[in-house]
């Protein structure tokens, strides 16, 4: 049954993955085994299994020992913290993901969801006083059009003057920084603070759905799953889904077509904005509550592993969202228990990102055949020309 | 002078004119310490660039090499207390040039992992780029927490050179003397590297291969260039420059390494290189003005220019100025300002036809 529904280079693809996790895990447990004598101040061979087991108690409340053994299940507020950390990489994901099946390669996703939560959190403050009924959804629609607003810029830019929409992004997320930083520390910020940050989002803060203090699942996690089939069915059954998939892979054919490469890269741009901006949106209004002028995150970075990871498909993206939020929320638990910085995420993270580009490894250890000449490869097909690509002619 | 500063309107430039002008002097040395990794990052993007490969892990090189050259300077420090300085060489000690050398090996290794995922695997360049920041940013953060737990010793740093008075004390060209020559060896070599790198590019053979590889490597290719060989060593070399860039914050500028202290400086550096449109001597320029941007807008917060003027800069926020080298950045890609076009061949791994 599972052979007629995966196609042969479909499983080749999630084998690849697998295989590019497994192995990314067995780099950080020989990283934690050849550090272990700093951590733990003499080598010991199995803290990689301390770590691993206190990561899957973090991320799932499954409880595992050894000597004696026992499974135990401790409740759900692993789950709820997978689940909450898991929803901006999810839309964050989708936002990249929407971008490589056009072609192009949003690094900013990161200044979008910047944009995205200080849209939010200025329609949240204008709207302390009104019910919450209105309140979060107009805060959650101005962050989305901040956001979208932040990429359609960089799509116009690309679109209408060729400059490549990698080093713009780039440049635009510094900027985003500055524009909250101006923002935050000077009109927005809250009287009284003690540093400078905007007064907390009041009636616009999303609605808890279970949970207990410190780790409360709010609604927002809905609007992550929800966005997955929609962006799934817009990519693969609308015609505009079908417009950006014939541009990224071929500008001129598109055009040849009757199509307009130069709108839909607007429009690619615009969208994946306004996925990242939901999703900088959500972040305020669910867990952060207020903005920081120096607000530390890395989703909108984070974003492009799990869309990488995804290989660009929306189901593939939720998979990826879910991992990573797991790895993050379990994370914690592992710098308590075993005493592994909270770091080796990251390492963990790029070192999936290394095999799957170095695919030839993963293959070659777990002997899987080569993809089919002429499959899409979102991981070798994104980088164009700074000087213009050819969907910017005519 | 105070005539052209007091006629209505244009009055007003001359004064911020004058008022650059003594920033810029009196800062001189400060603005090309700060331009130092920026445009060392955007050599190491030529290099890459010019033979047509994309590096956008310049930042991932650099923060490597920071780590790297502190590190093993602080353990040579902890294995051998006592250091020999050289006086004369900028205080060199055995603990610093090794750190130095690390620090370039380590850019040099980074950049072969970076040639051979995008030469060899034909991975995606950019895709290949981003894999390198995020692993050694990640790496590097996790190793300074574990290790900064023993608090390792410093092995200090280069110190800048002392130029006679003589020199600096000149009127009118003083200030340019002092700003190249109270330097750490570092910084004092970036000029260099910027004249020898551009002289290289148009006239040697190396540089008329690089050129053509990266601008038709199909045509260099027939005329019996080794695309594939010359690509990976330019690639390879250039991390020279990213392991310089990264050995400026740990032991030419600062003494210590921090989780992320390149703090973009790599990305900056490419904007550099396209703001310099892809010339060493270009992004060594590009790279002083983003310094004197940032040195400006510390000016005009510390000793803010007096009467209408500085009504008008204080009234500009902070962020402006930081914000500045980016939108140019972006504007010069638009072709806003003249446009600056990349190698033709950047970007795209090169396929060598079947030689049957």
């Amino acid at each position: 049954m599972i052979n007629r529904l995966l196609s042969r280079s479909l499983r080749g693809q999630l084998a690849v993955t697998g295989g590019a996790i497994l192995l990314a895990l067995v780099v950080g447990a020989i990283v934690m085994v050849l550090t272990s004598p700093i951590i733990t101040g003499s080598l010991d061979p199995w803290l990689w299994s301390e770590a691993y087991l206190a990561l899957l108690q973090g991320a799932t409340g499954i409880a595992i020992a050894f000597d004696p053994f026992s499974i135990d299940f401790t409740g759900f507020n692993g789950v709820i913290d997978t689940l909450v950390r898991a929803t901006p990489y999810i839309l964050g994901g989708l936002a990249v993901g929407l971008g490589f099946k056009a072609g192009l390669f949003n690094i900013g996703a990161q200044g979008q969801f910047l944009m995205g939560a200080l849209g939010a959190v200025v329609a949240a403050i204008a709207l302390a006083d009104a019910p919450t009924v209105i309140a979060v959804p107009l805060a959650l629609v101005a962050g989305l059009l901040a956001g979208a607003a932040y990429g359609f810029v960089p799509g116009w830019l690309k679109a209408f003057t060729g400059a490549h929409e990698v080093v713009v992004t780039i440049m635009l997320n510094y900027v985003a920084l500055q524009i909250i930083s101006w923002a935050v520390s000077g009109p927005l910020r809250a009287a009284g603070a003690t540093f400078a940050r905007t007064s907390d989002v009041g009636a616009a803060t999303l609605p808890i759905l279970a949970g207990s203090s410190g780790h409360l699942l709010h609604s927002g996690v809905i609007i992550a799953f929800a966005a997955v089939p929609v962006v799934w069915w817009v990519l693969y059954r609308s015609t505009v889904g079908f417009e950006i998939h014939t541009v990224g892979a071929n500008p001129d054919a598109a055009r040849y077509a009757g199509m307009r490469p130069r709108r839909l890269i607007v429009l690619t741009m615009s969208a994946s904005g306004l996925l990242a901006g939901l999703a900088g949106g959500i972040e305020i209004l669910g867990v952060q509550h207020y903005l920081p002028a120096a607000y530390a995150t890395t989703v909108g970075f984070d974003a492009i592993t799990v869309a990488l990871l995804g290989r660009a498909n929306p189901w593939g993206i939720l998979f990826g969202g879910l991992l990573l939020g797991a790895l993050r929320a379990g994370a914690p638990l592992m710098q308590i228990k075993a005493g592994v910085p909270v770091q080796m995420i990251d390492i963990l993270q790029g070192v999936i990102l290394f095999f799957l580009a170095a695919d030839l490894i993963v293959r070659w250890v777990f002997r899987i055949r080569e993809a089919k000449a002429g499959s899409v490869d979102e991981l070798k097909t994104v980088t164009g020309s700074y000087g213009g690509s050819s969907a910017t002619k005519g | 002078m105070d005539v052209l500063f007091d006629i209505p309107v244009v009055g007003i430039l001359f004064q911020l004119v004058d008022y650059m002008i003594q920033v810029l002097t009196i800062n001189g040395a400060v603005i090309l310490a700060l331009a130092a990794p920026i445009a060392l990052g955007a050599y190491c993007g030529f290099m890459n660039e010019r033979s047509g490969v994309v590096n956008i892990g310049i930042e991932g090189m650099m923060i490597a090499s920071a780590f790297a050259g502190w590190f093993v300077a602080s353990m040579v420090v902890q294995a051998f207390p006592d250091q020999p300085r050289a006086d004369f060489f900028f205080g060199a000690s055995p603990a610093l040039i090794l750190g130095l050398v690390a620090a370039i090996i380590t850019g040099m290794l980074v950049s072969a992992v970076h040639a051979w995922l995008s030469i060899t695997v034909k991975a995606d360049q950019i895709i290949s780029g981003t894999i390198i920041n995020i692993v050694a940013l990640g790496a590097t953060g996790y190793l300074i927490i574990i290790i900064s737990a023993s608090s390792p010793p410093s092995a200090g740093r280069f110190t800048p050179f002392n130029p006679p008075e003589a020199l600096t004390d000149l009127p009118f060209v003083g200030w340019i003397f002092n700003m190249f020559l109270s330097q750490g060896p570092i910084t004092m070599a970036v000029l260099v590297i910027a004249l020898i790198l551009n002289v290289l590019l148009f006239r040697s053979r190396w540089g008329l291969r690089t050129r053509s590889v990266g601008e038709h490597p199909k045509a260099a290719e027939t005329v019996g260039i080794d695309v594939i060989k010359l690509r990976y060593r330019n690639v390879i070399l250039g991390g020279i420059f990213a392991g310089l860039a990264g050995a400026w914050f740990t032991l030419d500028f600062g003494t210590s390494f921090q989780a992320g202290m390149t703090n973009g400086r790599g990305f900056i550096a490419l904007a550099a290189l396209i703001f310099g449109r892809w010339l060493p001597l270009g992004a060594f320029g590009a790279a002083l003005l983003f310094a004197a941007a940032s040195s400006l807008s510390i000016a005009i917060r510390t000793v803010p220019p007096t009467g209408q003027l500085g009504d008008i800069l204080t009234a500009i926020p902070d962020q402006f100025w930081s914000a500045l080298p980016y939108l140019v950045t972006i504007i010069i890609l638009a072709g806003a300002v003249g446009r600056s076009v990349a190698p033709a061949a950047v970007g795209k791994p090169y396929e060598r036809e079947s030689a049957s």
